[in-house]
């Protein structure tokens, strides 16, 4: 029994170490836990694992140097005496034990290899195991194959061996051919320079030129292609850790070569290294660095630099470069047809050489050039098919050698860009617009494009009666002033005014009532009859209210857009905006402050008060309390208004907090007594703030315009000047212009006028007496000199003539020099005249002198021969005293230039009368 | 018991040539008295600024730096500091004694026609063509303005300071005047452009002169008429008005080479005193004595009471 035991034993096989038994009550061990386990190498020492744990990365001293001080180094030897064995330091100078041990990076042990093995041996093995490695799951496993497989190889491969047969070889009957050019061995290791080719291992094979007819070579090896289907989730083209690459393999990697990369990829795959390229050593590979038990880092060395890559194309191999598209120059010489079959350049593979060339590119010659033609460009002026314009234009035409038979011929140069715009459907430019017409909306425009057409019309009927009607307005006395522009208006409007306009549409009535009136005055009633359209309910006043109305309506609408466009501007705040920011409270209208100024009524009436804020720093400068410390504003309140409020434009007495309130609202209660019952057009406007209604907009936008340009004296003449430069349409719209300035005086300024003047209760005829007190006192006003000018010949005033009576004036406006065009310029008043313009004139003057002295002279001569020949025997006396008068005027005249130099004080106002005097 | 008081000195018009500077500077823009009356500065229109002694006719300085005629200028309290406006569009502040510009302040779009300091000369008020008053700090570095007065419509022609006060004179025919104090602006309007506007020396009026050849007294309180002065003409140029030392006659110059004075209560013409051929370019008036300073055709004169005697 015991024996069979012992048999029984002897069977087992015991695989580890057995643990010790357990002694009674011993308490089991605990595990080392896992922070506590050590590594230790081969000779003991601790191996850190590199940042793994410890959160860092600590290659280095640790695992690889050995000693704190770094690296040891080497003992120096003086090369001097031991210059001929230079060492080359390889890699594995610098690697550690373990990158030679077995499993390190360049395992150094012996493995099992067969003695006899050639290293084409090797590669077979190596293609093999590489195939393998990259198909095994896991990468590099099969190296322990070689630890496993069989060391002996096998007996097919002794046999083959026997029969001659080497590694590398094919296996079949030997060849009698060139042998193809094999390549230096790749897998020899050449550190430092390289050896001359000659000199390189299995030279025998490659040196040799002449080639015996008896030498037979062996076939070649037949790859076997490896089908097996990718199965891992590496990238393509993903090694492993391959060591036999970081020593013996060849760095093909180390090139990427962007051409030929994946061929490069699959080469490797099946095993064929190549090693064309300039082979550089050096351990590459995703595993360097990387401990034993982590798990892939990031390749932190890896530095991917453009040097990498190829910049240029270039020459695959240096033999056969014409691949593909080919250097042209190779061909370049060559002409036409028979370049195809100089073409001795490499095919690509799929491709043949065409037989047959292609037919030749056919050239098409220029156009020849019409016999007309001139080669060089010139603008043509754009021309306006008109009346006035058609001489022009077919001169034009025919300078150009050009005929346009008319607009419907145009050709597409005679298309303006707006023409060409609508053609190819572009959108319109957003810019300065050119008329009044971009402002409008589109009904307006056409409203008012009627309008235009049906005053052209008018114009041409009566071009001539205009300037006298003008002057006579303008000299018209305040009385019957209403009544002459009335007049004027049955002539001019006469066929203007459509019934497409609706100034009045809010109320309907009074629209019916206008069109009514609009009707008559075109078929040429007096307006005086026209009384019977009016509302009979109304009180006479109201009646002549709303007469007027019409007229004016009637007159505006008959107005050109040229006259107003001149006085728009493009619009300050964006559209979108509702809302716009005003001053709260504006200075008054002009109007009634002119009356009061002229009656001398200063103090309520010429008055505007204002709420002020001053800067706060103002206040502390002046040391003055700030009036309003709670108040973040400067300057005057603004308040948010309806941007196409009426409002914005009319000034409208608002309760303020200012010091005049009470008396505003007494005023208002006063005015509320006064006002009539019946409402009126702005009564409408101020209970509904009509946004849409463009025409109360125009007519108080044009006034506010109207105000400004009455203001200074200076722009009126300016206006005439251009006025005269211009053609005769232009006159018509100035003078239309002055008609508007005139009925363009509101209606409001009578409200304005009883609010005013509530105090001293005024009856509604002393108002329209007011009204038309006005009158004269603006055209007084425009300019007393344009006012002699209209005087002086009412047909035309024009800027020569108000210089020639400026001039004429006196003194002061003498100096007609530079300075007082740049002063005209400007507006308000002129700078006094500067003192050198003085003096210019003074020389003209002198100039002027001596002329007029010569010119005496002359007379004086004249007489004298005269003298002469009646009295002989006084002529000496005679000679002696014009010699004497005529060297006192060189006198005087001299002593005038002297003073001028010494002073520049002199004479510089004097007038060409006070020097005839003298 | 009281003593009647003593007549006051009938006043006494400056009617007297005692100096006249030849200032050299080309046509002069302005002569302005200094604060208490002892020296004066004239602006050319050479670009330059000088400071004379007009009583005794010697030229003190000149100041250059402006980059085109001088068109008014204002010495401050302490004759320290100058302050003078251009053609140019900038107001100069300059330093007396070295005659350096301290600083120039930009930001008017327009010639610069009047300036004036403020009492204690820490804000400069500018008016110009642009129709902007502008009020400049002359103690902080800014660059700006401390405010901008831009109720005008059109050019500003004359300003006038006094305590709380801003008057303005504007080419578009109003007088305006900023109540710091109460933070109100009043608004006058005249009708004609104005082209100097000043303050009565009890701040109760203010008189203005327009281009309708006509000089207005208004209150100040209620802008009503209180006088009204014709008689020079003044239609093209932009001419200064003056009080006289005692409030008692108002002053103007002419186009037609004279200076008008009229009493101010009575409004009748008291001295029509020629003063050369060309138009009167500016007109000071000392602050203490019947002292006038007339800048015409290139020249300063000064003008005193018959009973001065130069010594």
């Amino acid at each position: 029994a015991v024996e069979s035991s012992d048999s029984e034993e002897e069977d087992l096989v015991s695989y580890g170490s057995a643990l010790q038994p357990l002694q009674e009550g011993e308490r089991i061990k605990k595990p080392v836990p896992l922070q506590e386990q050590t590594v230790k190498d081969a000779k003991g020492r601790y191996q850190r694992f590199h940042g793994a744990f410890t959160g860092g990365f600590s290659a280095g001293y640790f695992n690889t140097v050995g000693t704190k001080e770094g690296w040891t180094p080497s003992a120096f030897v003086s090369s001097r005496q031991k210059r001929a064995d230079r060492t080359t330091l390889g890699p594995e100078d610098f690697m550690d034990e373990e990158d030679l041990s077995e499993f390190g990076i360049a395992p150094k042990d012996i493995t099992t290899t067969d003695d006899f093995a050639s290293k084409a041996k090797d590669r077979i093995k190596e293609k093999a195991r590489q195939i393998a490695g990259v198909v095994a799951p896991i990468p590099g496993t099969t190296a322990f194959d070689d630890l496993i497989g069989p060391s002996k190889i096998t007996v097919g491969v002794e046999l083959l061996r026997k029969m001659g047969w080497k590694e590398g070889q094919g296996i079949g009957p030997r060849v009698k051919r060139k042998p193809c050019r094999q390549k230096p061995d790749p897998t020899v290791k050449i550190y430092g320079c390289a050896l001359p080719p000659g000199l390189s291992e299995g030279s025998e094979d490659e040196e040799d030129e002449y080639q015996p007819e008896n030498v037979t070579f062996a076939p070649k090896d037949v790859m076997p292609v490896d089908l097996t289907p990718k199965e891992n989730v590496h990238g393509l083209g993903y090694k492993g850790l391959d060591p036999s690459q970081a020593l013996f393999g060849a760095s093909g990697r180390e090139h990427l070569n962007l051409f030929t990369g994946g061929s490069e990829e699959t080469s490797n795959l099946l095993g064929d290294l190549r090693h064309s390229k300039g082979r550089k050593l050096g351990i590459t590979g995703q595993a360097f660095g990387v401990g034993a038990l982590e798990e892939e880092d990031d390749d932190i060395y890896a530095t991917d630099t453009l040097s990498k890559y190829d910049t240029v194309l270039k020459d695959e191999e240096p033999g056969d470069g014409l691949y593909g598209w080919t250097a042209p120059k190779q061909y370049k010489s060559k002409k036409g047809p028979e370049r195809e079959f100089k073409y001795i350049g490499k095919v690509l593979a799929g491709f043949s050489l065409a037989s047959k060339s292609s037919a030749p590119i056919k050239i098409y010659p220029p156009p020849s050039l019409p016999r007309n033609y001139r080669p060089f460009h010139y603008f043509r002026p754009v021309i306006m098919a008109g009346n006035e314009n058609c001489h022009l234009q077919k001169a034009l035409e025919e300078s150009t050698g050009k005929l346009e038979s008319g607009p419907a011929h145009q050709s597409r140069h005679g298309l303006n860009a707006a023409q060409r715009r609508e053609q190819l459907g572009e959108t319109e430019l957003k810019g300065p617009a050119p008329s009044i017409l971009e402002y409008l909306c589109e009904k307006d425009r056409e409203r008012l494009k009627e309008v235009k057409q049906a005053s052209e019309q008018q114009m041409k009927a009566k071009p001539v009666s205009q300037p006298s009607s003008n002057s006579r307005l303008q000299s018209a006395s305040p009385e019957d002033a209403a009544l002459k522009w009335r007049t004027l208006l049955e002539g001019q409007l006469a066929n203007a005014g459509s019934s497409d306009f609706k100034p009045f549409a809010k109320n309907p009535e009074k629209q019916k009532r206008y069109e009514n009136f609009v009707k008559s005055l075109k078929q040429g009633e007096k307006v005086d009859t026209l009384e019977r359209f009016l509302d009979p309910n109304m009180t006479e006043w109201e009646r002549g209210r709303e007469q007027e109305e019409f007229c004016r309506a009637a007159m505006f609408y008959r107005s050109s857009n040229s006259t107003l466009s001149s006085r728009f501007t493009r619009a300050k705040y964006e559209d979108d905006v509702d809302k716009v920011e005003v001053p709260r409270d504006q200075e008054n209208d002009i109007d009634d402050k002119e009356t009061a100024v002229k009656m001398k009524m200063f103090g309520k009436l010429t008055r505007d008060t204002f709420e002020w804020h001053p800067d706060k720093l103002l206040c502390r400068r002046f040391n003055v309390r700030d009036p309003y410390p709670d108040s973040s504003i400067v300057g005057l309140p603004k308040v948010k208004r309806d941007k196409y409020s009426v409002f914005n434009f009319l000034t409208v007495p608002e309760p303020t907090t200012s010091v005049t309130q009470a008396t505003k609202e007494k005023i208002q209660e006063s005015n509320s007594l006064n006002k009539p019952k019946k409402s009126s057009r702005w009564d409408v406007s101020d209970k509904e703030k009509e946004k849409k209604d463009s025409i109360s907009e125009f007519i108080s936008l044009a006034r506010s315009k109207a105000d400004t340009q009455k203001q200074p004296p200076a722009p009126a003449t300016e206006e005439r000047g251009t006025g005269t430069t211009e053609s005769v349409p232009t006159v018509v719209a100035d003078e239309d212009k002055n008609q508007e300035e005139e009925s363009g005086r509101p209606p409001m300024d009578l409200f304005k006028a009883i609010f005013v003047s509530s105090s001293d209760e005024k009856s509604s005829s002393s108002e329209e007496e007011s009204d038309e007190e006005q009158q004269p006192t603006t055209s007084e006003r425009q300019s007393e000199t344009t006012k002699e000018a209209d005087i002086a010949d009412s047909s035309s005033s024009n800027l020569q003539e108000t210089a020639t009576t400026t001039t004429g004036s006196g003194i002061s406006s003498l100096p007609t020099s530079k300075q007082e065009l740049d002063a005209a310029e400007e507006f308000g008043p002129k700078l006094p005249p500067a003192f050198s313009s003085g003096r210019f004139c003074k020389h003209l003057d002198r100039k002027e002198k001596h002329r007029k002295i010569r010119e005496r002279h002359k007379t004086k001569k004249e007489r004298k021969r005269k003298k002469e020949k009646k009295k002989k025997h006084k002529k000496q006396k005679n000679k002696g005293k014009h010699k004497n008068k005529k060297s006192e005027k060189d006198s005087s005249s001299d002593t005038t230039d002297s003073s001028d130099s010494l002073s520049d004080m002199d004479t510089t106002g004097l007038s060409p009368k006070e020097l005839l005097r003298r | 018991m009281a003593f009647p008081r003593p007549r006051p000195a009938r006043p006494e018009l400056p009617r007297q040539r005692v100096q006249t500077l030849q200032c050299g500077q080309g046509a002069v823009r302005a002569a302005r008295f200094n604060a208490d009356g002892n020296y004066c500065l004239t602006c050319g229109s050479d670009k330059t600024l000088k400071l004379w002694n007009p009583h005794k006719g010697t030229a003190l300085r000149t100041y250059q730096g402006h980059g085109y005629e001088v068109l008014d200028a204002a010495g401050s309290f302490d004759n320290s500091q100058i302050c003078s406006g251009g053609a140019d569009k900038a107001v100069a502040l300059w330093d007396v004694t070295t005659g350096q510009v301290v600083r120039k302040y930009r930001g008017h779009a327009g010639k610069v026609n009047c300036v004036q300091f403020n009492e204690e000369a820490t804000v400069i008020v500018s008016g110009s063509i642009d129709s902007t008053v502008r009020c400049w700090d002359c103690r902080s570095r800014r660059p700006d303005p401390i405010q901008v007065l831009d109720e005008a419509k059109d050019g500003i022609s004359s300003v006038k300071l006094s305590a709380h006060e801003i008057l303005t004179g504007s080419v578009d025919g109003r007088v305006r005047r900023y109540d710091l104090r109460t933070g109100q602006l009043f608004s006058d309007y005249i009708g004609s452009p104005i082209t100097s506007v000043c303050f009565s020396k009890d701040g109760q009026c203010v008189l203005a002169a327009s281009l309708d050849s006509t000089l207005r007294l208004l209150d100040k309180d209620t802008g009503e008429l209180l006088g009204e002065y014709t008689g020079h003409r003044s239609t093209t140029y932009r001419l200064d008005c003056v009080l006289n030392e005692q409030d008692t006659h108002v002053g103007c110059a002419s186009e037609d080479g004279h200076v008008y004075f009229w009493d101010l209560l009575e409004g009748s013409l008291a001295l029509s005193l020629p003063v050369g051929q060309g138009v009167v370019q500016s007109l000071a008036f000392h602050p203490r004595l019947p002292c006038l300073l007339v800048a015409t055709q290139g020249q300063v004169t000064l003008w005193r009471e018959d009973t001065f005697q130069p010594e």
